[in-house]
């Protein structure tokens, strides 16, 4: 019975860190494989170190496996959000099939209030992927 | 089959081909985020598979490698990150 549960949840969380590792793998994009590896990858350990904390059942290594999944937890959509952040801003360029960029030039951020778009000074090399029509669409409010 | 069977045959090879997958994001990175990502990727699961080893062996001191994974990645990819704001666009 306790067998059968360990391994319930160490194929889940295999599952979740393969999917994490394909998503890195295979999107198009920095922003795509960030969100694919800090979050899958996070509930596939999760789920391993539960099975581990059943297998053993002791305190010591269930307190240790409750520290990892904690820190774990904490720490992943930091580093996440902050290497994304740190990538958008040197620059990498989004997918070219993606449909708003509410970060950069004429995303909500740079918006004002009677719809007119403030174009910083560096917008090239931010929306380098993006065509001008799409640029220009943007820039007229739709 | 037994358990620690189970998760040598079945499970730490799914996480092997997992690795490599990572390591072929880090291979063919076109950027240096692309880089840090996959390298952040490959200590988890560095993290996932020594604590299913620890299953497959028996042995639970494999966990204390886990702790200290779990501790030293993060602050490699917040150095990372700072760098990489640090640095700017010019490649």
């Amino acid at each position: 019975m306790n067998d059968t549960i360990i391994a319930v949840l160490l194929c889940f969380g295999t599952f979740f860190c393969l999917v994490a590792a394909i998503g890195v793998a295979r999107m198009p994009d920095i922003y795509m494989r960030l969100s694919a590896a800090s979050k899958a990858s996070s509930l596939g350990t999760g789920f391993i170190l539960l099975a581990v904390a059943i297998f053993f059942g002791s305190t010591e290594v269930t307190g240790k496996i409750i520290a990892i999944i904690a820190f774990t937890l904490l720490t992943a959509p930091v580093a996440a959000h902050m290497l994304g952040r740190a990538a958008y801003f040197s620059g990498e360029p989004l997918w070219k099939k993606s449909v708003r960029d509410e970060l950069g030039s004429g995303g909500e951020w740079f918006r004002h209030k009677d719809g007119a778009v403030e174009i910083p000074v560096n917008s090239d090399t931010v929306l380098e992927s993006a065509d001008k029509e799409n640029l220009e669409k943007k820039k007229y409010g739709e | 089959m037994t358990l620690a069977d189970f998760v040598s045959r079945i499970i730490l090879p799914l996480l092997g081909v997992g690795l490599v997958l990572t390591f072929f994001r880090i291979l063919r990175g076109p950027s240096l985020p692309d880089r840090v990502v996959a390298l952040d990727l490959t200590a988890t699961f560095i993290i996932a598979i020594s604590a299913v080893y620890s299953i497959a062996s028996g042995q639970p001191s494999y966990l204390d490698a886990a702790v200290v994974l779990a501790l030293i990645t993060f602050l490699g990819t917040v150095a990372f990150a700072y760098y990489l704001h640090r640095r700017g666009g010019n490649e």
